[in-house]
């Protein structure tokens, strides 16, 4: 029997499975208190819904609000609180871009919980108004050759290439990086762009006494039921993972045809709003477009087409069948919207209307089973200030003596660039369509990609970045780090960094000493930004990340946009011709705490990180922005994980173009080549422009050394070592193809899309 | 030419218009090919790719006008997808199958030229290296060994693989009719027309092919 409101009131005494659900006592009494009478069957599901942490960011909320207190600047047009924010990058174009986890679900089922990822994320960018236009994936897994990273990994990359390739989305860049702590709960998120003239932004609140709500796009099915309350508002036990139907399965295809169907529906101008539905499904798009709009909305729950006859109304509002998308359309408009969803064969269906007053009424078969505030679902859940301790290992771990140094040999070299998080991760990127809609400019493995958004040459760069070990040795200095490296790969390629999403993957937050970890890297990003003038548009907490009690490293993601106006001018990272001058930009210390060196060559994790100097990064930046601006530079490569060596290599392979290098007196050669201080970059200048370049660094005060110049076919560091650029490549490529099986085919093309 | 889940149509549109055309935007469900002298089919998933690859986009309203088109000697290039299908369509002989390594693969790749006589490959030398992108899913090509020997022997293979990036028979990247104006190729030539977004602009010359060959038929 379905448990209706008027069924609800005349057994008030009931009991409900509030805890099974995920609700605290608390939280019940609560509900009980809003409704004053005990939630139907339904409504606890949405309350359960709403108010878990994947939804509600109880935890998080009192944290991210220093997020919306740095300066927003001219250029965003729609902030957090929205699907995605939305910056104004001129010609009358506007960009939308958000980044978003979806680690518990590609953990259960590699493929399809990757493959939802990216559907997810795309519709959240298309349900702004834009055209989406490009994906990336930060992807972070246990040991490389850990026998479990061989059932996550390749499913992982098969379903986001398999889902992003059929949507016709370029995979842009990303990031793959291994470490135990990811092990049993590897992070898979997904970022996606995407672009829309400015008149086309559109909202999500519904509005308008007597407005259709049209529910379109695929049938609703059992599927990912408990997706987002259960799945990714718990930690996993021991026994792993087993939570299979609580995992979305996507279609790419149907999502394609949503897609287009939705921006023709925009141009012609015919809804009112719209919203996603994604995790939480009906319950958040139809509770979250009527508390926006501050109206009425009465839905027939019984009009929703179905995959499977025999669902249930709690059911139907509970499950997070994937490509579905909710608009509100005024009753002239219906027509045109429903010819409009039929000419792409997408479904569109009337489910409800807009109504007088406050209260969101959801029917079955004309009786109520959901009688509720919206509001009180969308905006009153619980917030948390939650209990925080600094890790109690903490001071332990950043006194922890480092290995000892070692003399740099070419055997060294050669076994850090094959080290699985910097060897080369084509075996992963060869399966992304990176150039599909014909507008990339620069992809992987560039510091950043590149788009072209207008034949005028205007265009966007963007990185991803985050560093779990820093991250756990100091988590404010470890989100700053993962900001500024994201910056510098942005400003490398000539970029004008101008927006910061995140997606923010840590532990329990019912764990104080992670909840400390949340608190200080929320607090250093949002320093951070402040000085560089990057607001954050928008993002995406993801707690829970542990496993037997064992949280992961804090792993904040950051994401930069930046901005050409003519992306002609790009720099690529690679040598692009012999007898260019090698400068190195910045200034190298001692500081290999929480360094790669440390992790693949001892697995030490101790000390303190790398020093934050913001004001160098802003300056280091406008240089190569300038540099690249006026034609100086033949290429340009942040300085990062496995410092000045690792640049060096990835510049020298890009094109197959070697180097001499003459390290100046100072730090050892040890020092020089792999310590990770930040605020450095490595790149080459013609001969002609060398005294330019130098001239303009030095009046404006950055370091610049001139380090040797770009020749032959070794890298040959003076007094050190000499590697030829053959065997370079072989140990940087034959990592991930010996433990995840050969690449396709035999061609040694390189793939980078750069010319 | 559009069909629900194509992707690389504003591509092949921008490669037309590089090359001097103009691109005309048709759709699977007009049956009118609108007075143009040619036709590409993009590449992309079309309807999903379910079923086998171009298997439903055969079955298209536009398709017995583009067949009758193709007949009647307009030339019509299949990229990728498209190439799926113009096989589907049984314009072309042979099929395409699932990756021998069963995996997408996208990297910039090397053909050889083997025909330089088609509507579409004249601006080329027989022989001649060309750098375009290969992304495909489903690009390795198959035929009989009759049909196989038949291509070879008639001049039909129109490009070899250098270095086989998905376990196509004999190399082949792409084939041409008997008459010469219906090409399929698996790999891009439409990404790789402007320096600032592919690996040169090596594909350009299939688009300026065939304004030739229009253009001396005329």
């Amino acid at each position: 029997m379905i448990d209706s409101v008027k069924n609800a009131c005349a057994t008030p005494t009931d009991a409900m499975p509030y805890a099974e659900l995920g609700l605290k006592d608390d939280e019940y009494a609560r509900i009980l208190e809003l409704l004053d009478r005990r939630p139907t069957a339904s409504e606890l599901a949405m309350y359960s819904i709403m108010w878990s942490e994947h939804c509600s960011y109880k935890s998080s909320k009192v944290h991210l609000s220093q997020f919306g207190k740095i300066p927003k600047g001219e250029r965003m047009l729609v902030g957090m609180g929205e699907n995605a924010g939305v910056i104004d990058v001129g010609e009358g174009l506007a960009v939308t871009f958000k980044v978003e986890s979806h680690n518990h679900p590609s953990y259960v089922e590699p493929y399809q919980g990757a493959a939802t990822g990216i559907g997810g994320i795309v519709r959240d960018i298309l349900t702004m108004g834009a055209r989406p236009v490009l994906v990336m994936d930060p992807l972070r897994f246990g040991d490389a050759d850990h026998p479990d990273t061989k059932r996550v990994l390749p499913g992982i990359v098969a379903g986001i290439g398999g889902y992003g390739n059929c949507l016709g989305l370029p995979n842009i860049g990303g990031e793959v990086v291994f470490d135990p702590s990811y092990q049993g709960n590897p992070l898979v998120n997904a970022l996606c762009l995407g672009v829309m003239p400015v008149e086309r932004i559109q909202l999500s609140a519904a509005r308008g006494v007597g407005n259709i709500v049209v529910l379109l796009g695929a049938k609703t099915g059992r599927d990912g039921i408990g997706g987002v309350s259960v799945l990714a508002s718990a930690t996993f036990d021991e026994d792993g993972p087993a939570n299979r139907p609580a995992v979305q399965v996507g279609d790419p295809f149907m999502e394609k045809l949503l897609i287009e169907a939705c921006l023709e529906i925009f141009d012609a101008k015919l809804v009112e709003g719209i919203q996603d539905l994604g995790g939480a499904g009906l319950t958040c798009a139809l509770s979250e477009t009527s508390a926006a709009g501050k109206s009425g909305m009465v839905a027939h729950l019984d009009r929703v087409p179905l995959r499977e006859a025999t669902m249930d109304p709690t059911e139907v509002l509970a499950s997070e069948s994937q490509e579905r998308m909710l608009a509100i359309v005024t009753p002239d408009n219906l027509a045109a919207v429903l010819a409009i969803a039929h000419k792409w064969g997408v479904i569109a269906t009337a489910i409800g209307e807009v109504t007088e007053g406050t209260r969101l009424q959801i029917l079955w078969h004309g009786e109520a089973v959901v009688d509720v505030e919206p509001g009180s679902l969308a905006d009153d859940g619980p917030v948390y200030h939650r209990p925080m301790q600094r890790p109690a290992d903490l001071a332990s771990l950043n006194e922890a003596v480092a290995p000892d140094y070692p003399e740099v040999s070419k055997q060294l070299l050669l076994a850090m660039v094959a080290s699985p998080n910097l060897c080369s991760k084509r075996w992963v990127v060869e399966q992304y369509d990176r150039i599909v809609m014909g507008d990339t400019v620069l992809a992987w493995p560039e510091d950043a990609g590149v788009v072209r958004l207008s034949e005028s040459g205007l265009g966007i760069a963007l990185a991803t970045d985050g560093n779990g070990r820093y991250t756990r040795l100091d988590p404010y200095a470890g989100a700053q780090l993962a900001l500024v490296e994201a910056y510098r790969n942005v400003a490398a390629t000539g970029a004008v960094p101008i927006s910061v999403t995140n997606c923010l993957n840590f532990g329990s937050p019912e764990d104080p000493e992670v909840m400390w970890q949340f608190a200080e890297a929320t607090r250093g990003l949002a320093d951070a930004c402040t000085v560089l003038e990057t607001p954050v548009s928008g993002g995406n907490v993801s707690f829970y990340n542990s496993t037997a009690g064992t949280p992961i490293n804090p792993t904040p993601v950051v994401g930069v946009l930046g901005l050409f106006d003519d992306v002609t001018r790009r720099t690529p990272m690679g040598f692009q011709s012999e007898g260019s001058t090698l400068l190195l930009l910045g200034d190298t210390a001692d500081e290999l705490g929480g360094s790669e060196w440390a992790w693949a060559m001892h697995r030490h994790l101790g000390g303190v990180p790398p020093r934050v100097d913001l004001t160098r990064e802003k300056l280091l930046a406008e240089v190569l922005i300038a540099g690249s601006r006026d034609g100086m530079l033949d290429s340009a490569h942040d300085l990062s994980d496995g410092g000045l060596a690792q640049a060096l290599v990835e510049s020298a392979l890009a094109k197959g173009v070697g180097a001499r290098v003459v390290l100046p007196a100072g730090p050892t050669a040890f020092v020089q080549l792999f310590s990770e201080s930040a605020g450095r970059a490595l790149v080459s200048v013609p001969r002609s422009e060398e005294l330019r370049f130098s001239e303009m660094c030095s009046a404006r005060g950055l370091p610049c050394t001139r380090i040797g110049v770009t020749d032959g076919d070794a890298l040959d560091v003076q007094d050190v070592l000499r590697v030829g650029l053959e065997e370079l490549r072989t140990a940087y490529e034959a990592t991930l193809p010996a433990l995840f099986g050969p690449l396709a085919g035999a061609s040694a093309a390189h793939p980078s899309v750069a010319s | 030419m559009t069909f629900p889940g194509s992707l690389d149509d504003r591509d092949a549109q921008r490669a037309a218009r590089l090359a001097g055309a103009e691109a005309v935007p048709l759709w699977h469900a007009d049956s009118s090919l609108h007075d143009v002298d040619a036709v590409v089919l993009p590449g992309g998933f079309s309807y999903g790719d379910y079923l086998r690859c171009g298997a439903i986009a055969r079955f298209a309203q536009v398709m017995p006008t583009l067949v009758d088109a193709a007949k009647g000697g307009m030339p019509v290039l299949g990229i990728c997808n498209g190439f799926q299908v113009l096989c589907e369509s049984h314009l072309l002989p042979g099929a395409l199958t699932r990756n021998q390594h069963l995996h997408f693969v996208h990297r910039d790749q090397p053909l050889e030229i083997a025909n330089a006589a088609t509507a579409w490959t004249n601006a080329y030398q027989a022989g001649q290296v060309i750098t375009v992108p290969v992304k495909n899913g489903e690009g390795c090509y198959v035929g009989d060994e009759r049909t196989l020997d038949e291509l070879e022997a008639e001049g039909r293979v129109i490009a070899y693989y250098v270095g086989n990036p998905n376990g196509s028979m004999r190399d082949i990247a792409g084939i041409t009719n008997e008459r010469g104006n219906v090409v399929g190729i698996m790999p891009h030539p439409e990404h790789a027309v402007e320096a600032l977004t592919g690996p040169g602009t090596d594909g350009l010359g299939f688009f300026s092919s065939v304004l030739s060959s229009l253009v001396a038929a005329q």
